[in-house]
């Protein structure tokens, strides 16, 4: 798969979407919501503390999962559709 | 029977096992000590990643560091469990496809440079021998207070039931016995965590039992916990903090600096197909959540009942005697993890924040001052004991604190022996060196280097503890960056990658250094080492993260002022992005 294919350019473009996308959510969790975002999310209880507190210590993790399964899944429908899948 | 004789049991039972796994999967070629014979199923590595990369800070003192910092260690939550988002997306897959052994062999070969690879295999070497320290230290810890022996006996034990699998099987070894040792460890951490969820909160789920109602007081656990310990002169523990910029620098250095990790990056090199890599980062991270959302739950659920348990009638009435203290307290007394000294002589353990706001309730309760220390490595071994639970939990807890050290320290290991004798010896010193004779140098590699871990964790050198935050400096700011441009972009070549690393590098050291001292010696920092003397207020601990935007600045730069890399190179970095032909990892 050397060279400069129109669809070797377009594959990678996808990919490239992807990751940025996924990237944006896996900031927002963590840095956003659970760190910077904290005091904005002050006002939603969750079981004696904040929505803030959970995102730092559960809700981060659950959500790096989710988007794991989420690119590797997309990524393969993707591997397939360009024809880059392995046999 | 005695405790001692099931923990013998216990431990024993275990390295039993992990011996019959060496004898069983014999590493017969390179490519079996390597990568395993590079057939290793995604969901059975993702759990051998666990186990390599939970380590003995992970088991041990996580939980710990929680407790003790509450909201604001919540860093090492998202940070040792971030960065495998980044693995999966930006690093596994290609390098996956790249098909070769080592981490270094393809920054040596994508900025087509023996110096390139010569830069990688020092910063590989010097974060996996720092934090190899780390483990065998751990495992004696574990040995000395579990099995009574002399901690240095301990590591010699543990030595060698490495060194019997490691140098036998190889990757192949390794990832059979990972398997078993992340069963192992992962039963001994949450069996005793649903035991205490279930006494705090009636929950068996420790995850939900954090976010519960406290059975005996009727409040929400974290509401129960704040009070206790506020009214002691603590700090809230759910509180928001003031400095976010370090907190934000410091979870990034973590997540970069565990993407940017040897071992771990190695063990995606065992899997048979490109899409596999990426299933096995997500099984890695269901695995490791397993642990790492029990851990939050340990913490604050220890804390309290190490509260509960020195201020039985409630933080207003008098502390227990010291004569009434329990078993574990004299037991963990005799390791000197936990030291007791009375201050005002009443024969009470009085237990609090000695801080200046709260020198007048001190002073009105008659108190002279905090008279318990309490080690934060001991709250995850202790805790089946503080929470009176059954011996055989207790033994548990050793075996799989053992099952922590010893995994990720075979893992260590592995990565450094490979870029001994596969990017040294067979890269630099001798190319025509047989597969026999590569295999060979691999097996003594690894034999030297369990000797020097061993001899290390046994005279820890007086830094163990920030050696740790150099091991992920290192990688975050010079392995990192390098294995991301040699994939995401064609233009950085040769010049711009060694600039790059080497910048990044000297820059976290230096940062480092000033503050911590030049090669951790104590006395020589140039500026004490407080949160009113760091630039911008970030920490040490977080400056891996800046060193990477150093390192990507550099190349960069120093790329678009030279030349372009060779054409056969840019096919290299198309090649490693699509997946079909990847076929299994090899040599050549």
């Amino acid at each position: 798969m050397s060279g400069h294919s129109y669809d070797a350019e377009n594959y990678w473009k996808a990919n490239l979407r992807l990751i940025f996308g996924s990237l944006i959510v896996w900031a927002l969790v963590s840095y956003g919501c659970a760190i910077l975002l904290r005091p904005m999310l002050a006002g939603i209880p969750v079981g004696g503390t904040d929505l803030g507190f959970w995102f730092a210590q559960q809700g981060s993790i659950l959500t790096f999962i989710a988007l794991i399964f989420h690119y590797a899944w997309r990524m393969n429908k993707i591997d397939e559709k360009f024809g880059v899948h392995e046999e | 029977m005695s405790q001692f004789a099931i923990n013998i049991i216990f431990v024993g039972g275990s390295f039993l096992l992990y011996i019959l796994i060496a004898i069983w999967a014999k590493a017969g070629s390179t490519k079996d000590f390597y990568v395993a014979g590079g057939g290793v199923h995604p969901v059975t590595n993702g759990m051998a990643i666990g186990a390599d990369w939970m380590s003995a800070a992970s088991f041990i003192s996580m939980a710990g560091l929680i407790a003790a910092g509450g909201y604001a260690n919540s860093t090492f939550l998202m940070g040792w469990t971030g960065g495998y988002v980044l693995l999966a997306m930006l690093l596994a897959p290609y390098l996956r496809k790249f098909g070769k052994f080592t981490v270094p062999e393809f920054i040596g070969d994508r900025f087509y440079s023996k110096n390139a690879r010569l830069v990688a295999v020092i910063c590989l070497i010097v974060a996996s021998v720092t934090y190899v320290i780390g483990q065998m230290a751990g495992a004696g810890v574990a040995f000395s207070r579990f099995l009574e022996v002399d901690a240095t006996l301990g590591l010699i034990i543990a030595a060698v039931v490495v060194f019997m699998y490691a140098v036998m099987g190889g990757m192949k070894g390794i990832t059979y016995t990972q398997v078993a040792q992340y069963c192992v460890l992962i039963i001994a951490y949450t069996i005793p965590a649903v035991f205490i969820s279930l006494q705090l909160t009636g929950n068996a789920l420790p995850p939900l039992g954090l976010f519960s109602t406290h059975t005996d007081s009727g409040l929400p656990i974290l509401e129960k916990l704040n009070q206790v310990i506020t009214d002691l002169g603590f700090n809230s523990y759910t509180a928001d903090i003031d400095n976010k910029l370090n907190m934000v620098l410091f979870t990034l250095s973590l997540m970069i600096g565990t993407a940017g990790l040897p071992h771990v990056i190695i063990r995606f090199f065992t899997v048979p197909k490109v899409a596999d890599a990426r299933w096995s980062a997500g099984w890695a991270l269901v695995f490791i959540a397993l642990l790492y959302l029990t851990a939050p739950a340990v913490a604050s659920m220890a804390r309290l009942n190490l509260m509960t348990t020195i201020y039985p009638d409630g933080t207003d009435a008098a502390p227990i005697l010291y004569e009434e203290r329990p078993n574990w307290v004299k037991e963990w007394e005799v390791t000197g993890l936990i030291q007791f000294e009375d201050k005002n002589n009443d024969g009470r353990i009085q237990h609090y924040n000695a801080s200046e706001s709260f020198q007048s309730e001190a002073e009105a309760r008659g108190w002279a001052g905090n008279e318990l220390t309490v080690n934060r490595d001991i709250l995850v071994l202790a805790n089946p004991e503080i929470a009176n639970l059954p011996g055989w939990v207790i033994g548990l807890i050793a075996a799989g604190g053992l099952a922590a050290a010893l995994s990720t320290a075979a893992g260590l290991l592995l990565a450094i022996s490979s870029a001994v004798s596969h990017d040294l010896i067979k890269g630099s010193i001798n190319p025509n060196i047989t597969e026999k004779g590569e295999l060979l140098a691999a097996r003594i590699s690894m034999a030297v280097a369990i000797v020097v871990a061993t001899w290390l964790g046994a005279n820890p050198p007086g830094f163990a503890a920030q050696v740790v935050a150099l091991a992920f400096g290192i990688a975050a700011a010079s392995l990192f960056p390098a294995l991301m441009m040699g994939i995401f972009s064609k233009r950085v070549n040769n010049v711009g990658a060694i600039s790059g690393m080497l910048c990044g590098l000297a820059f976290t050291l230096v940062y480092i250094f000033v503050y911590k001292g030049w090669l951790f010696i104590p006395g020589t920092n140039n500026l004490p080492d407080t949160p009113e003397n760091w630039v911008l207020g970030i920490s040490p601990l977080s400056i891996g993260a800046v060193g990477a935007i150093v390192n990507f600045a550099v190349a960069f730069v120093v790329s678009n002022a030279t030349e372009e890399p060779p054409v056969e190179i840019q096919e290299l970095v198309e090649s490693v992005r699509y997946p079909r032909g990847a076929g299994q990892a090899q040599d050549h």
